[in-house]
C-alpha cells in the first residue's frame, strides 16, 4: 500500500502531515488523554473489586460475569445507548471506554491474586504480618505482573476503541478518519490517522511495559 | 411515559429519548417492510456468517498446520496482539476509499479482525493436545495427517469452538461499524438516527445491536459446550 495509486489521491503524503501537524497533534493528545483517563478510572474501580473478589469468593462469579456481559456489548452499541441519555460528546465515550476496560483489568487482578504462592503468604503470616501487610508486601507485589499485563491489554484495546466514538461525535483520531472519508475519500488523512492510532497504542504500551519493569525489579533477568 | 398515543406520534422535542426509543421499537412499521429491523437483522446475520466463514476458511487450516508442526507460535501471538491496536474503523474507511464498498467490504474487514482469534485458538488447541495421546497415535503407526485429524483436532475442539464464539460476537460488533461507510445491517439504524438527529432511534439501534451480540454469545456458548467432549469441558475455558 504505497502511493502508486492515482496521483491526486495518494495513500500517504508527507505534505498532509506537515500542513496539518496542529490538528493531528490536537487530535492525538485528545485521543491519548481520553485513553489514559478511561484506563485510570477503570483501574481504580477494577483493582479494588479484584481484591474484594479474591477475598469474598462468591462475589468473583457475579462480578466477572457482569463485566463479561458489558464487554460483549459492541462498543458502537454502547456509545449509541449512552450518548442519547448522557448527551452527545466526551462523557458517553469516556464511560463506555471505562466499562470496556473493566473486564480485562478485573480478570487479570483476580488471576494474579489467585496465582500467588500460598507458601509465600503462609511465610508472611508466620513472621507476624497482619492481613493488610500480607496484602501490601506479598500478595499485591506477586500479582503485579498479571495486573500490569491487564493494564497494557486494556490500554491498547482502548486506543483502538476511541475511534468508534466518532459515531457520537467524539472519536479523537477517529474524527480525522471519518472527516477524510467524507471529504472526497481523502486517503492520506484516513491513513495518517490510522497510523497515528497504532503508534499511540505502541507508545502507551511501551510506557506501561517500562513502568511494569520499574515496579518489579526482582523479576529482571528472568523472561519478560 | 404519558405517551398514550392518540393520533399520530409527532417527534415532540420534549419527549425523552427513552420513550422515543420505546415508541420506535413498538411501531410495527419499524420492524417490517423494506429497511425494517427484521430485514436489517437478517442482513446483519448473513454478513456475520459470511465474515466468520471467510475468516475460518483461512485461519483454521493455517492454525492447525502451524500447531501440528509447533511452528510460528510467536508470530501467531504477535499477530493477535497487534490486531488489537489497529482501529477497525480506519481499515473499513480505507477499504471504502480503495473502491471496496458495501457488503463485500464489510465481510472483508470483519473477517480480517476475526481471523487472528480463530488462528491463535486453533494453534493453541492443536499444539496443546496431550503429548501422551499424540505419542500413542504415532506409536500406533499413524501418519502425521491422521495424528492431526484423529487426535489433535478432536482434542482441540473446545478451544476452536471458544475461538468461533469470540469471532462471531466480535464480527457482529464490527458489522455495524461498516454502516458508517454505507454497509448494511442493524448499524444503519444508528447511523441514520445520528444523521437525522433522532436520538431515540440511535438508542433503539444500540439496544438492538447489543441484544443481538448477547444472544449470539449465549447461543454459541451452548454450541461450544455441546461440541466439547465431556472430559475436556473444564479445561476448555479461556
Amino acid at each position: 500500500m504505497v502511493s502508486t495509486a492515482a496521483a491526486d489521491n495518494p495513500w500517504f503524503s508527507w505534505s498532509y502531515v506537515t500542513e496539518n501537524a496542529d490538528v493531528l497533534w490536537a487530535r492525538t493528545t485528545e485521543h491519548a488523554l481520553l485513553t489514559v483517563e478511561a484506563v485510570a478510572i477503570a483501574a481504580l474501580v477494577a483493582i479494588p473489586l479484584g481484591l474484594l473478589a479474591s477475598r469474598v469468593r462468591w462475589l468473583a462469579g457475579p462480578l466477572l460475569g457482569t463485566a463479561a456481559i458489558l464487554y460483549t456489548v459492541p462498543s458502537l452499541a454502547l456509545f449509541a445507548i449512552l450518548a442519547p441519555i448522557m448527551g452527545i460528546g466526551r462523557q458517553p465515550v469516556l464511560l463506555g471506554l471505562v466499562l470496556y476496560a473493566l473486564l480485562v483489568i478485573l480478570r487479570n487482578t483476580v488471576t494474579g491474586l489467585d496465582g500467588v504462592d500460598p507458601a509465600a503468604v503462609d511465610a508472611a503470616r508466620g513472621v507476624g504480618h497482619g492481613p493488610l501487610q500480607v496484602l501490601a508486601r506479598v500478595r499485591l507485589p506477586n500479582a503485579l505482573p498479571s495486573i500490569m499485563a491487564g493494564l497494557r491489554l486494556a490500554t491498547v484495546t482502548t486506543v483502538a476503541l476511541v475511534t468508534v466514538g466518532v459515531v457520537v461525535g467524539y472519536g479523537g483520531l477517529g474524527q480525522l478518519m471519518f472527516q477524510g472519508f467524507r471529504n472526497n475519500f481523502y486517503r492520506a488523512e484516513i491513513m495518517t490517522a490510522t497510523i497515528a492510532c497504532v503508534l499511540l497504542a505502541l507508545v502507551l504500551d511501551l510506557v506501561l511495559w517500562a513502568a511494569g519493569r520499574a515496579l518489579t525489579p526482582w523479576l529482571r533477568g528472568r523472561s519478560a | 411515559m404519558s405517551a398514550a398515543a392518540t393520533g399520530p406520534v409527532t417527534m415532540a422535542q420534549d419527549t425523552g429519548v427513552v420513550s422515543q426509543a420505546i415508541a420506535y421499537l413498538n411501531d410495527p412499521l419499524s420492524w417490517t417492510g423494506p429497511g425494517g429491523i427484521l430485514e436489517l437483522g437478517r442482513e446483519h446475520l448473513a454478513l456475520t456468517a459470511a465474515a466468520v466463514l471467510v475468516a475460518a476458511a483461512v485461519a483454521l487450516p493455517v492454525g492447525a498446520w502451524l500447531g501440528h508442526g509447533r511452528r510460528g507460535g510467536g508470530v501467531t501471538v504477535w499477530l493477535t496482539n497487534a490486531s488489537r491496536a489497529v482501529p477497525t474503523l480506519g481499515i473499513i474507511l480505507l477499504l471504502a476509499t480503495a473502491g471496496l464498498f458495501g457488503d463485500g467490504a464489510t465481510v472483508v474487514a470483519a473477517a480480517l479482525f476475526a481471523a487472528p482469534v480463530l488462528l491463535v485458538n486453533t494453534y493453541e488447541g492443536v499444539r496443546g493436545a496431550d503429548p501422551s495421546a499424540r505419542d500413542a497415535a504415532v506409536g500406533l503407526g499413524m501418519p502425521g495427517r491422521q495424528v492431526l485429524t484423529r487426535v489433535e483436532l478432536p482434542l482441540a475442539t473446545g478451544l476452536v469452538a471458544a475461538g468461533v464464539r469470540t469471532a462471531v460476537v466480535q464480527v457482529s460488533a464490527t458489522v455495524p461499524l461498516a454502516a458508517l461507510a454505507g454497509g448494511g445491517g442493524l448499524g444503519q439504524i444508528i447511523a441514520l438516527g445520528m444523521g437525522t438527529q433522532r436520538y431515540g432511534q440511535v438508542l433503539a439501534g444500540g439496544v438492538l445491536v447489543a441484544a443481538l451480540a448477547l444472544v449470539l454469545d449465549g447461543v454459541f456458548a451452548v454450541v461450544q459446550r455441546l461440541v466439547t467432549p465431556a472430559p475436556l469441558r473444564a479445561s476448555a475455558r479461556r
